[in-house]
């Protein structure tokens, strides 16, 4: 049911107070809410924490408990746990949000025609599809252009990203 | 005694030294010693203005002198010192006095020859009570005085959104500030059917897309008395037709169709390079579901 525990070692990510946004490692546990905290590699001081703030990640750092932070400096550069947590959806998402709250009125201009551009083109092949499936036998035909067709759509999906960066 | 003695001999030295033109010529008189401090003097002129004496009033306690008003007058010497300032050319002109009167034809019954009218004539009331004194007030300035300010946002060539008036919703390319503080702004008239129109700063919302009007040059003799609107107020005999007088119809002259084509072509290539800004100007702002203002960046 759980698959993340709260262990010495785990990389969580603040959600809100002070540090929200930056990830940290556990180092100890204090008592039942709180646990002794330390981010060297994202600007987070050692300090106690309280768990409600913490969400976790998949990433399990290994040094013993109570370590100093030289300790946990190297692990998490071993581990290059910053390249690994970019490349995460959740951080991906996270960056995503961040983009669209900062789009201007013209960005969303721009956004809206790639949008409107990319459906009218599914669209498109989804009739050619759904034609092609009422003309002849549904079996043969249907499996064969079910694939190609879904490279398309998927395709138009990364210039749509790409406007939405700008 | 020794005290006024010593005042005394003080006057006509200092009397050289700190008068310029009578100085310099009683120092004519005294030759060996003055001689010397005349040179100074006219080579002083040109550097320092006046050497202003001390007070020719000993203090006897605060605010009491030693002399009276007429001692010193005659201490200051001031019989001598009368100036006067050239006469300027605008006194020179003023001399010459208005015209009072003008003559006129006689009309009418008893035509011809001349009669002689006053320009400017006496009044033909006097109220019985003067007009009362107005209180003074501070700071309040009309509206031609006052301070015009703009939002730091808003500078030449930003995109605007118009939120009121027939225009509401339209993109627009903001031209600049005009005099009375109403911002001058072009659709350009091809993209949006904005014509070269004045819009408030109030309703107004900046975006922070911007297009480069560095070397748009703007007609001069676009101001607000170009864009006031125009109100016929002379019907000679009011008999009922009142309103067909005035002008409803709006049309357009020919001078602001020129003046919309000399801005907007210079606007219009611009525009072009920007890839979809045309089709951005084209488009109208609204809010849907999920759109709140004050979360959206502009």
């Amino acid at each position: 049911v759980f698959k993340r525990f709260v262990e010495i070692g785990r990389v969580a990510f603040i959600s809100f107070g002070p540090h929200a946004g930056k990830l940290v490692a556990i180092v100890d546990v204090i008592d039942q809410n709180r646990a002794l905290v330390d981010g060297p590699c994202s600007g987070v001081r050692r300090q106690a924490m309280p768990f409600k703030c913490m969400q976790l990640t998949d990433f399990v750092l290994k040094f013993p408990h109570s370590a100093r932070q030289k300790c946990v400096r190297l692990a998490w550069e071993k581990e290059n746990i910053n390249e690994k947590w970019a490349a995460t959806r959740w951080a991906k998402k996270i960056e995503a949000r961040e983009k669209k709250a900062k789009m201007t009125d013209f960005d969303r201009y721009k956004v809206m025609k790639a949008k409107k551009m990319r459906n009218r083109i599914i669209k498109h092949e989804m009739k050619k599809l759904q034609k092609m499936s009422s003309k002849k036998g549904k079996k043969p035909e249907k499996s064969e252009k079910a694939p190609k067709s879904e490279k398309a759509p998927k395709s138009e999906k990364a210039p749509k990203a790409q406007k939405a960066q700008k | 005694m020794a005290g006024e003695k010593a005042a005394s001999e003080k006057k006509p030295g200092e009397k050289a030294a700190g008068e310029k033109k009578p100085g310099k010529k009683k120092t004519a008189e005294k030759k060996p010693a003055e001689q010397k401090a005349s040179q100074k003097e006219v080579g002083e002129k040109k550097k320092k203005i006046k050497k202003h004496h001390a007070s020719r009033n000993p203090v006897l306690a605060r605010g009491i002198g030693r002399y009276s008003r007429s001692a010193m007058y005659a201490r200051k010497a001031l019989y001598k010192r009368k100036y006067t300032a050239p006469e300027t050319k605008i006194e020179k002109k003023k001399k010459e006095k208005p015209r009072a009167t003008i003559t006129k034809p006689v009309g009418g019954d008893k035509n011809g020859g001349s009669r002689v009218v006053k320009i400017r004539k006496m009044p033909r009331y006097y109220p019985t009570e003067d007009v009362p004194r107005k209180l003074l007030s501070h700071g309040k300035k009309p509206f031609c005085q006052h301070k015009r300010r703009l939002r730091a946002s808003i500078t030449p060539g930003t995109v605007l959104i118009l939120l009121t008036g027939r225009h509401r919703g339209k993109r627009v390319i903001f031209l600049k500030q005009l005099a009375t503080g109403l911002l001058l702004v072009t659709g350009p008239l091809v993209i949006n059917r904005v014509p070269l129109r004045r819009a408030h700063q109030k309703f107004v919302i900046a975006t922070s897309t911007k297009v480069d009007i560095s070397g748009v040059k703007i007609p001069k003799h676009l101001t607000d008395a170009y864009f006031k609107k125009k109100r016929l107020r002379k019907p000679k005999h009011q008999e009922g037709e009142i309103f067909d007088t005035e002008k409803e119809k709006y049309e357009i002259t020919e001078q602001r169709k020129s003046d919309q084509k000399a801005v907007d072509s210079q606007i219009l290539a611009r525009i072009k390079k920007v890839p979809q800004l045309r089709g951005y100007l084209r488009s109208t702002f609204c809010l849907s579901n999920g759109v709140y203002p004050h979360k959206l960046v502009f």
